[in-house]
């Protein structure tokens, strides 16, 4: 955690204004975490990896996501992959061999979940598995976005099981740098983010057969990609939050100094905010502590996991901590006023809140809470 | 009480093939019903039974199979 700290805090800051003007890649926050081996921090001990748990690695999310969000946004993303095939593939010879090679390489792995077509519905997809005689797959999608793509090593992504199966019977599949091939269909010049370089890639692909998740992608979504984006993320934005309010609370202490005896109008401001900050903290730690207990519980954990009121849990962390971000870093530009308005002062916040406006659009909280709404109508809360 | 599920998942099931052609423990989930549809299935087979499935029993493989969603009605008649 210390090692993260430092990354986050001598690597990941320095660079983050011009990671975010430029629109580039954070490389240097990546090969840092790769070289401290935090590639394959979910990954046991026993397996090459640093053993750590759920709420460690959200724990990382939050520093660095205080220092630079893109780069804390790509560190999530790929572990959230990593779980993934943690919790669903390792039994499969091909799995545990690459998990081995990932702790030993450090390699990023990004997802191609997106599809143009599909309307942004991750449980639905126009691509499908083309198997043929010798054990082979090929495997073409035209995503509309994927993040860190051309930085990628690898890159898991659901399809549909064949030619014939509906749109929702789905199969997670992992490609490997030599397996796949990116052509990229547009620019990714955004609001906030800018870092992820997520621009629309069509994406080639072929593999072995053997390299298709056994689990169907329907248990890995609601088991662990759901989860685990949720809670990474909203540790992610949490982040920001926190970064912003720390830049606000610098800003009214200095106003104090100038004029000690009066409690500046800020204060005020800031004490509101601060509340705020500690609602959105207590959720995302809440949620994150109970996921990781189930994720442990071998003998209940997956019924939990895959129940209606987890999934309505999970769902309502994203949407309010999506909202809560915005809400705190749009309340810290109000206390740091112009200074904070301005991009090139210490204590701006036009970064924070760019970036803090994608978070409503990572699976669009419509969606979201039209998924609730359809899981309430059984939902008795028992 | 297969066929009553059969008419259910006929009218909410939005199955990509035809119920008939579904053997009991044919799962549900690879024949097309989404998760979204799910909710109308169970929401039917409430109405229908005349019950309720518990927040525990509100699981993807409760409703996965004819047989499953039958264990599952069974169980909860027999409470009663």
């Amino acid at each position: 955690m210390d090692t993260v700290a430092r990354i986050a805090r001598e690597v990941a800051a320095p660079f983050a204004d011009e990671v975010d003007r430029q629109a580039r890649f954070p490389h240097e926050s990546i090969e840092a975490l790769r070289k401290a081996r935090l590639m394959s921090a979910l990954v046991p001990r026993d397996r090459g990896g640093a053993g750590c748990g759920m709420e460690e690695l959200a724990a990382m999310c939050e520093i660095l996501g205080q220092h630079c969000a893109s780069s804390a946004m790509v560190f999530a993303m790929h572990h959230i992959q990593v779980a993934s095939i943690l919790r669903h593939a390792i039994t499969q010879p091909y799995y545990a061999k690459y998990i081995a090679e990932l702790a030993e390489k450090q390699y990023l792995i990004a997802s191609a979940t997106s599809e143009v077509g599909i309307g942004g519905e991750m449980r639905t997809s126009i691509c499908a598995v083309e198997r043929d005689a010798h054990g082979r797959f090929k495997l073409d999608k035209d995503c509309s976005t994927i993040s860190y793509g051309a930085q990628a090593d690898d890159i898991l992504f659901q399809a549909r099981r064949d030619a014939q199966a509906p749109s929702n019977d789905q199969i997670f599949v992992l490609v490997r740098k030599n397996e796949f091939t990116l052509t990229q269909k547009g620019a990714w010049d955004t609001l906030g983010m800018r870092g992820t370089c997520s621009p629309p890639f069509m994406l080639n692909s072929q593999g072995e057969v053997g390299q298709i998740f056994e689990t169907p992608f329907a248990d890995v979504t609601s088991e662990t990609q759901v989860p685990f984006s949720h809670i990474l993320w909203s540790n992610v934005w949490l982040g920001i939050a926190t970064a912003a309010v720390s830049r606000a609370r610098a800003f009214v202490r200095q106003q104090a100094r100038a004029k000690p005896g009066t409690t500046p109008p800020t204060a005020l401001r800031l004490a509101e905010v601060s509340s705020l900050l500690q609602t959105m903290r207590t959720n995302v730690h809440d949620v994150a502590s109970e996921c990781d207990a189930l994720m442990r519980d071998e003998k209940n954990g997956t019924a939990a996991l895959s129940s209606i009121a987890f999934a309505l849990k999970m769902n309502n962390l994203k949407v309010s901590s999506s909202q809560l971000v915005v809400q705190i870093v749009h309340q810290t530009l109000l206390i740091c006023g112009i200074m904070g308005y301005k991009n090139d002062s210490k204590v701006a916040v036009g970064r924070h809140l760019r970036d803090a406006h994608s978070a409503a659009l990572m699976v669009g909280n419509d969606r979201i809470y039209a998924t609730n709404a359809s899981l309430l109508l059984v939902l008795k809360d028992d | 009480m297969s066929d009553q599920i059969r008419a259910i998942l006929k009218e909410h099931g939005r199955l990509a093939v035809d119920v008939a052609t579904l053997a009991d423990d044919s799962d549900l989930y690879q024949a097309g019903m989404t998760s979204h549809a799910s909710v109308n299935v169970m929401l039917a087979l409430e109405g229908t039974f005349d019950l309720e499935f518990p927040d525990r029993m509100l699981r993807r493989d409760v409703f996965e199979s004819i047989s499953a969603i039958r264990n599952a009605i069974d169980e909860l008649s027999k409470g009663r």
